[in-house]
């Protein structure tokens, strides 16, 4: 009899080539998703050495990060962007790799992509120079950023060298309640372990509350494992897995998706399987999270106040704390809900997916933004989702509320293209991290939900979601 | 890659924890399509007082002052000493690249980041993890000692204070003898190209589906 294990072991062995040296694995690589910034220099490693790229077929490309959201009909204004992005054309040109392009209507954010095309799939190992490629765990499979030189390790071998992670099992029990989301969880998460709190592991999300989310909450869930530190994140293959990939332009079909779904069944821990960690959260008692701070553990919910770091008794903390309030320019005891905002930020790979949209547009529907928000900007995640919400007729909504309908990117989740929060001015945004200088230098991000942002947008200041309806 | 034996040198404390990737090195700077030159722009949101407008102009830009980097008594260190947690974020290998370029070769935290920590043996930067208890004697000592200096010795895998004090320091054999002999790795994965050939041809025989071609649609 085989022993238990769980879903990152089953992924682990299934990829396992050879042990090189001490405990490290040389593991299969399925997928490589490239996007602009973080291969470059990979690339150009490769041409040094004069290798070539090992399976083509394993590659798709697109440029996200630095890519304009609107008038892209006009050449880009900096030439180093413009540059950037033409080096990635140049170079998946010159080794064959598929790339959607800036006018393919496929293109957008790498992690919204790779699961909407059917190019990651339950059961592969996923990687991409961006270290939120733990969004693709979602599907039931090994997905992890790596670093340019692990980039140019897979371009050339289809392999890389790794560590064995320990594993750590997040269990969230109950349900949530009625305008809590995915983003509620995973920023609850995070405020309870510590942005170090999953270093060195891969988390497996499990428990009735994840069962009953659908796939693009658990790509919520999953985008911020590394938020909470972790390698990767995960979720067990089930029926909604299954629905959600089939049909997809890569995924299989006929016989071969027969095939593929017996396999994918498999993709569980075996329910005897050993955890090195267990966390338990009840999720009914997760109320909407808002960042007060520079960390996405710096994190209450909508009841909460900016919390006094004199109360904090470990110095290093406390220091960090004091540091995070003079660099948001709040005040301790200010009650989140007085927080007035500036900017409101709908997209990132966290939240930029048809349910995002929907979610916010049905909380702006028939409203207008607050007159202090000088600027509200809902940018898709990909063509495909945009061309969806127009079918829809979202964009309207958006328009109609005073919102700006772009074009995909990563836009201001940490503005290397035009869109940026200027020094001093306060965004309440649904991307992932609060870092400082992160959304624009001198910026001031709070990590909220799509719907928490939306309701946000209309009230000018943060707003309790569970009692905004009506 | 340079090879990383012994190493001494004036050690900058950045007496901070959750060191994040934007801050070493922000994202106005991630445009380069270069491994080089980014140096100047290590920890630039906290280095200078002034925003950033161009390259040209950088050298005008007026440093904060009370920023560690840029006090005298710091000048030309190599070794970094920091809390936990350091290199949290993104998985910009900028960020070795940028402490590299500036001229740092090992920062000490109790805890790293697990993308940045690899990133870092990919560059033959090595980060040392200590003890928690460690850190705090090597910053109370640092701040009691003018031209505060660590000798980092790889084989013996230890850090050795002034007064003679030697911490040990874990590290993975592998990696070890990476930064020793300043390997080239991807060279060394390919020494089992046979082995990788025959496993992908069994995978990919075994779980049809993996054919999927993207240039096929
Ligand atoms: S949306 Fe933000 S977090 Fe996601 S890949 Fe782009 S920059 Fe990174």
């Amino acid at each position: 009899m085989t022993p238990a294990r769980t879903l990152y072991e089953k992924l682990w062995d299934e990829h396992f080539i050879r042990e090189v040296g001490s405990g490290l694995g040389l593991l299969y690589i399925d997928r490589h998703l490239l996007h602009e910034v973080t291969t470059p220099q990979a690339f150009e490693g490769l041409k040094l050495a004069g290798r070539k790229v090992w399976r083509i077929a394993a590659n798709l490309a697109v440029a996200d990060h630095n890519v304009p959201t609107s008038h892209r009909d006009r050449e880009i204004a900096d030439p180093l962007s413009r540059l950037q992005l033409q080096t990635l054309d140049a170079n998946c040109a010159e080794f064959g790799i598929t790339e959607f392009g800036l006018h393919d209507p496929r293109q957008g954010i790498v992690h919204v992509v790779g699961p909407e095309q059917g190019f990651t799939l339950p059961g592969m190992t996923v990687v991409c120079g961006d270290s939120h490629t733990a969004t693709h765990g979602a599907l039931g499979a090994l997905a992890f950023g790596i670093g340019t030189s692990e980039v140019e390790h897979v371009l050339a071998t289809q392999t890389l060298t790794l560590q064995k992670a320990r594993t750590m099992l997040v269990r969230f029990e109950g349900s949530l309640a009625q305008g809590v989301s995915a983003k509620d969880m995973a920023l609850a998460l995070i405020g309870l372990v510590g942005t170090a709190g999953g270093t060195g592991h891969v988390m497996e999300f499990a428990g009735p509350a994840v069962r009953a989310l659908s796939m693009e909450g658990r790509m919520t869930l999953c985008n911020m494992a590394i938020e909470a530190g972790a390698r990767a994140g995960m979720v067990a293959v089930d029926d909604t897995t299954i629905d959600y990939c089939v049909g997809r332009p890569f995924a299989p079909t006929g016989q071969s998706l027969d095939q593929a779904v017996a396999y994918w069944r498999t993709l569980t821990s075996d329910p005897e399987a050993v955890f090195d960690r267990v966390v338990e959260v009840d999720a009914a008692r997760i109320a909407p999270q808002v960042t007060w701070g520079t960390s996405p553990e710096m994190v209450t919910s909508i009841e909460g106040v900016v919390p006094n770091p004199d109360g904090e008794h470990d110095p290093v903390r406390r220091a960090g704390m004091a540091r995070a309030l003079a660099y948001m320019g709040l005040e301790p005891g200010v009650r989140i809900a007085d927080i007035p905002l500036d900017k409101v930020f709908i997209g990132s790979c966290t939240n930029s997916r048809i349910e995002d949209l929907r979610t916010a547009a049905a909380v702006v529907r028939g409203r207008h933004i607050a007159p202090g928000i000088q600027q509200a900007l809902v940018v898709p995640g990909s063509g495909l989702v945009k061309a969806q919400a127009e079918a829809e007729g979202l964009h309207r909504v958006f328009i109609e509320a005073g919102f700006e309908w772009r074009d995909p990117g990563c836009s201001m989740c940490l503005g290397m293209n035009e869109d940026s929060l200027n020094p001093g001015e306060r965004c309440a945004s649904t991307s992932n991290r609060n870092f400082e200088g992160r959304q624009g230098a001198g910026g001031r991000t709070h990590l909220v939900s799509p719907a928490m942002a939306a309701a946000a947008a209309i009230a000018g200041h943060f707003v309790d979601i569970r009692q905004f309806h009506g | 890659m340079d090879k990383f034996t012994q190493h001494e040198g004036i050690v900058i404390p950045l007496d901070r924890a959750n060191v994040d990737t934007d801050a070493i090195l922000p994202k106005e700077f991630l445009k380069s399509v270069k491994r080089t030159g980014f140096g100047p722009h290590l920890f630039d949101g906290l280095r200078y007082l002034d925003p950033y407008r161009d390259e040209q102009s950088n050298a005008l830009r007026r440093p904060n002052p009370d920023f560690v980097l840029n006090r005298p008594e710091y000048a030309g260190a190599t070794i970094l000493l920091a809390r936990e947690n350091f290199g949290c974020g993104s998985s910009r290998e900028h960020a070795p690249w940028a402490l590299l370029d500036h001229g740092i070769r090992v920062v000490i935290a109790p805890s790293f980041a697990d993308i940045f920590f690899s990133n870092c043996f990919k560059n033959g930067l090595l980060p040392v993890r200590l003890t928690a208890a460690q850190v705090d004697t090597l910053f109370a000592q640092l701040a009691s000692t003018p031209g505060y200096r660590l000798h980092i010795d790889l084989p013996a895998q230890c850090v050795r204070t002034p007064d003679g004090t030697s911490f040990t320091f874990e590290i993975d054999a592998f990696q070890k003898d990476c930064l020793l002999n300043g390997l080239d790795e991807i060279g060394l994965t390919l020494q089992h190209r046979e082995q990788i050939a025959a496993f992908e041809a069994r995978r990919l025989a075994d779980r049809p589906w993996l054919r999927a071609d993207p240039a096929g649609h």
